[in-house]
């Protein structure tokens, strides 16, 4: 149990949990679950850009996930396409050009299924470097646009219309997402970043009475499910990504079940 | 309201257009709000009046015309709908301080004001339509705006509390001098605390004190006799002007000169 992978990637876990939780909450507020998902997709190509350049993958992945939720920040300007129309061609082609541009590097042999379902072999110390310092740099910028992010969320006309918060908040927030996504990928894997993002929120909504109080319940709700799904993954060897998410959707139902007989209690 | 205040508007619209489908929502639409004055916009549904409120705010990007503002202006506005998501968890408390921290002993004498004292330290998500109104209400005035900004305030509220908050409207204006821009149905409640009306119907129609605009026929042709009294309770018959065509031509009442006698103090 306490080989120094395990202590790397629950680490690593922990750390993610950390970013992820008011992260996530803003994403199920700000009902971006989707966009989410097309910034995970499109990491794969970043996996690729990266091996191709030569350079750490994950350093790939952030570059690729902030020019990609850029784009989708553009993107959502124009009319001629429905926003959700447009998230689902790009995550999926998104995907399937990763998926090539992995497939066709003959001199690299890459363990997909790691990427795609996360692995907690992978994670190295780079990696710790990375999940903690932009980690941190994430958390950071997050305190300080925390205020109107939560007023732009509660009312985007009332913030703009009091000069509270502006398009470049929400720009800003795009960017945090993306390498958020990024920073997540390696131990959940890319097709599951998305659940960690939306599923402990989910969990949490019941058990809080404030935004603050949410997030914090989201980064517990996080960390219980990281360690329980690393620990998972390590007794059973499944995944580590599916075994974290399975985990987090088990205190989600518990959750539910909760609410319900305290409704039935009272 | 001093004379040199009076030529600098709060906010003005000037010229503005505005198309959505190659329909004018807004044609040629020219408003302005002076410091300390209270304005409504009437008009029947489908008029444009949310937004030529939204255009005023930035909120709709014009398609001709502009946007005045006075530099430094603070604004307070309350939208016409807005819908508070389960998926948050918000207090009222925080709803109230949302773009602004008001001391504790103004967001207490704010809410008794409207009634809702009870309400401060409930969950927003189980209000009913109308202490929602009133607790959106209390956000906007509690921001100390130079401009404040109501689309349909009084909705989802009866007709006595509507006249309440009226008032309430009337004193924030008078202790702070604030100029208010509101959107209103209810014409007669809003017009007692009104300096002046525009009526809006794509273009204005008509605009001026709320008992001249009430003789206008522009605006008895939009709301009917019934209406017009309310507005003009010595309604007597003048003359118009009016295109060739009939249609109502732009006769704009602008009487700025009756601003001084209000007491904005």
């Amino acid at each position: 149990m306490f080989e120094p992978f395990m202590i790397r990637a629950i680490l690593a876990g922990l750390g993610i949990a950390m970013v992820a939780g008011p992260l996530g909450c803003f994403v199920v507020w700000r009902r971006m679950a989707y966009f989410g998902d097309t910034l995970s997709h499109a990491g794969l190509m970043g996996i690729a850009l990266g091996l191709m350049a030569g350079i750490d993958p994950i350093v790939g992945v952030i570059v690729t996930c902030v020019v990609i939720g850029g784009l989708l920040f553009a993107l959502q300007f124009q009319r001629r396409v429905p926003t959700d129309t447009l998230l689902g061609v790009l995550s999926h082609s998104a995907l399937a050009v990763g998926l090539i541009a992995v497939s066709t590097m003959q001199n690299v042999r890459l363990d997909l299924t790691a990427y795609l379902f996360g692995d907690i072999l992978a994670i190295t110390d780079t990696d710790l470097a990375w999940i903690y310092g932009g980690g941190f740099a994430v958390l950071g910028a997050l305190a300080v646009l925390w205020r109107r992010l939560i007023a732009l969320t509660v009312s985007e006309d009332i913030s703009r219309a009091e000069g509270f918060a502006s398009t470049g908040v929400r720009l800003a927030f795009t960017g945090l997402v993306a390498i958020a996504v990024a920073i997540a990928m390696k131990i959940v894997g890319i097709l599951l970043v998305t659940a960690l993002l939306i599923i402990p929120p989910a969990a949490a909504r019941r058990m809080a009475h404030g935004p603050e109080a949410m997030s914090l319940v989201t980064i517990a709700v996080g960390a219980v499910a990281t360690i329980a799904g690393i620990s998972a993954s390590y007794a059973w060897d499944v995944p580590s990504g599916a075994a974290i998410v399975a985990a987090a959707a088990a205190i989600f139902a518990a959750s539910i079940a909760a609410g319900a007989a305290l409704r039935i209690r009272t | 309201m001093s004379a040199a205040a009076d030529k600098t508007p709060a906010v003005a619209l000037v010229g503005a257009v505005l198309q959505r489908n190659d329909r004018y929502v807004l044609d040629h639409v020219d408003l302005r709000v002076g410091r300390g004055e209270i304005v409504t916009v009437i008009g029947p549904n489908g008029a444009g009046k949310s937004t030529l409120i939204r255009a005023v705010l930035g909120l709709e990007k014009l398609d001709a015309g502009e946007v005045r503002r006075a530099p430094g202006l603070t604004v307070a506005y309350l939208p016409q709908s807005y819908q508070l998501d389960p998926a948050l968890p918000l207090s009222v408390r925080r709803v109230l301080t949302l773009t602004h921290t008001p001391s504790e002993a103004r967001i207490k004498a704010v809410l008794e004001e409207l009634d809702i004292g009870q309400l401060l330290d409930v969950s927003a998500l189980r209000l009913s339509g109308g202490e929602l109104q009133r607790v959106m209400l209390a956000r906007a005035l509690l921001r100390e705006p130079d401009l404040l900004v109501l689309d349909e305030p009084t909705q989802n509220v009866d007709a006595a509390g509507a006249l309440d908050i009226y008032q309430i409207i009337a004193r924030q204006r008078a202790r702070t001098g604030c100029a208010v821009l509101l959107v209103s149905h209810d014409l007669h409640v809003v017009m007692a605390a009104t300096d002046r009306v525009y009526c809006l119907n794509g273009h204005i129609c008509c605009s001026g004190k709320p008992e001249d605009v009430g003789r206008e026929r522009a605006f008895v042709e939009l709301f009917g006799e019934t209406a017009a009294k309310t507005l003009a309770p010595y309604h007597h018959h003048h003359d118009h002007v009016h295109g060739p065509d009939g249609a109502p031509h732009p006769h704009h009442h602008h009487h700025d000169h009756t601003h001084g006698h209000h007491n904005h103090t």
